[in-house]
């Protein structure tokens, strides 16, 4: 696999894990076993977010594989809301959004954060409704 | 009928018009929906990790409180509280253990017996009042209005919590047709509108509300029908944004489904506050000579 540039994080970059910890620790929050993917990309087609995203989520799985903790710096794992399409059309029923939410806690049980919520003007904040504001805190803030 | 109704924090605030028109129309039906006591925040989304059991919490709270009005079955408009709700729900009865858990963590609420039946008001309309009973109260057929219906996510997926098919839903096709409109299908109909980017990455909701709106409008519709307080935040406020972003930009009304039922219904359009979206929807239905005030 070719290796992506991945933006940096000083703070992400500080959580090592030893052979084969990764994979373990994203099946014992996510419930899901990683081993099951063939890499058949359905998750990719479908992910109204993958133009934006620096790994494909097929990708991401396969990283975690590999013991390749840069995964935890990547974009994709921040981009995905749980919509939840992968997880509905993956042939082997392996649940993605699962795994793409326990990348984000192994992130926040860190106690790093990933949002800027707090530079909304008043203006969006007052239009903006709450269940959008609710949701971003309970996927980006530890 | 009597139903017991669960708001959610912004059917309070930014979706009032959703509420009050579907308050109205459970009138015209002949049935009463009362707003249950001391409800609290679902928290939006369920939690995704197998160990956090806190983010089940607020959702059974709310439930046990239900349950202590003595009722068992509960209405909810918005569709991330009613996939919330569901979530927690599904997992204390698959899993006794975590129930017993969080009983022993609330102490001073009573022990959820796990009677609860949620309802999205959709899935109420169409499994429990039938949209042909609707069909023979319609007053104002909407003739003449193109249509797409847009589902977004949570009302189909996960499928555990679905109240149709994941991908090829027919819920609000099948009410426009009730309502008289025209369906304009749309392969984006399902598709995520971008949901909490809206706070942190305005830009990328515009994005998916004008890939959604465009195509909309390439197959002829004149407007977007869906059910989601924050969709409708997305694909009409974000939306009417991507003006910013796009040349091709051309603006397109968006109207939840109870506002289409009242208006179809007779029922007086001001509960619709058509003044609170970005994008004015009253216009088309004038246009159409659907209403005129």
């Amino acid at each position: 696999m070719a290796k992506k540039q991945l933006p940096k994080n000083k703070e992400i970059s500080k959580i090592v894990f030893k052979k084969g910890e990764l994979v373990k620790e994203v099946e014992d929050l996510s419930g899901e076993n990683l081993f099951g993917c063939y890499q058949c990309g359905t998750c990719s087609a479908g992910c109204p977010y993958v133009d934006d995203m620096d790994l494909t989520p097929d990708e991401v799985i396969r990283y975690v594989i590999l013991d390749r903790s840069e995964v935890l710096n990547s974009k994709t794992i921040w981009l995905c809301s749980a919509c939840f399409t992968c997880a509905e059309r993956c042939p082997r029923d392996i649940n993605i959004t699962k795994i793409m939410e326990a990348l984000r806690q192994i992130v926040l049980r860190k106690k790093i954060d990933h949002s800027n919520a707090h530079k909304t003007t008043k203006k969006e904040r007052e239009k903006i409704p709450q269940i959008a504001f609710v949701s971003l805190f309970r996927k980006n803030i530890g | 009928m009597k139903m017991l109704y669960y708001p959610g924090c912004t059917l309070k605030t930014s979706a009032k018009n959703l509420e009050q028109s579907a308050f109205k129309i459970m009138e015209k039906l002949g049935h009463e929906m009362v707003e249950m006591d001391d409800w609290n925040c679902c928290g939006v989304v369920s939690s995704l990790s197998d160990d956090d059991l806190m983010r089940h919490l607020a959702p059974l709270r709310s439930l046990i409180h239900v349950e202590d009005q003595g009722d068992d079955k509960v209405i909810t408009l918005c569709d991330m509280c009613c996939n919330t709700l569901k979530q927690t729900n599904l997992r204390v009865k698959e899993r006794p253990e975590d129930l017993e858990t969080l009983n022993a963590f609330m102490d001073r609420e009573n022990d959820y017996k796990g009677t609860v039946t949620i309802y999205h008001f959709l899935e109420f309309l169409r499994d429990e009042i039938g949209f042909a009973t609707i069909k023979k109260l319609v007053k104002n057929p909407l003739k003449g209005m193109k249509i797409m219906p847009y589902y977004g996510c949570m009302m189909l997926r996960p499928r555990e919590v679905a109240i149709d098919d994941a991908e090829d839903p027919v819920i609000l096709s099948d009410l426009l047709k009730v309502l008289g409109a025209e369906v304009i299908d749309n392969p984006f109909k399902i598709e995520c509108c971008g949901s909490y980017h809206t706070v942190e990455n305005k830009e990328i909701v515009s994005n998916r509300a004008h890939r959604i709106t465009n195509f909309a409008l390439e197959r002829g519709a004149d407007a977007i029908m869906l059910s989601c307080p924050l969709c409708r935040f997305n694909i009409d406020v974000r939306g009417k944004e991507a003006e910013k972003y796009f040349k091709d930009y051309k603006q397109i009304p968006v109207y939840y489904y109870t506002q289409l039922i009242a208006i179809a219904l007779g029922i007086d359009p001001t509960v619709c506050k058509f003044d609170e979206h970005a994008v004015d929807p009253s216009l088309l239905l004038k246009k159409k000579g659907v209403y005129v005030k």
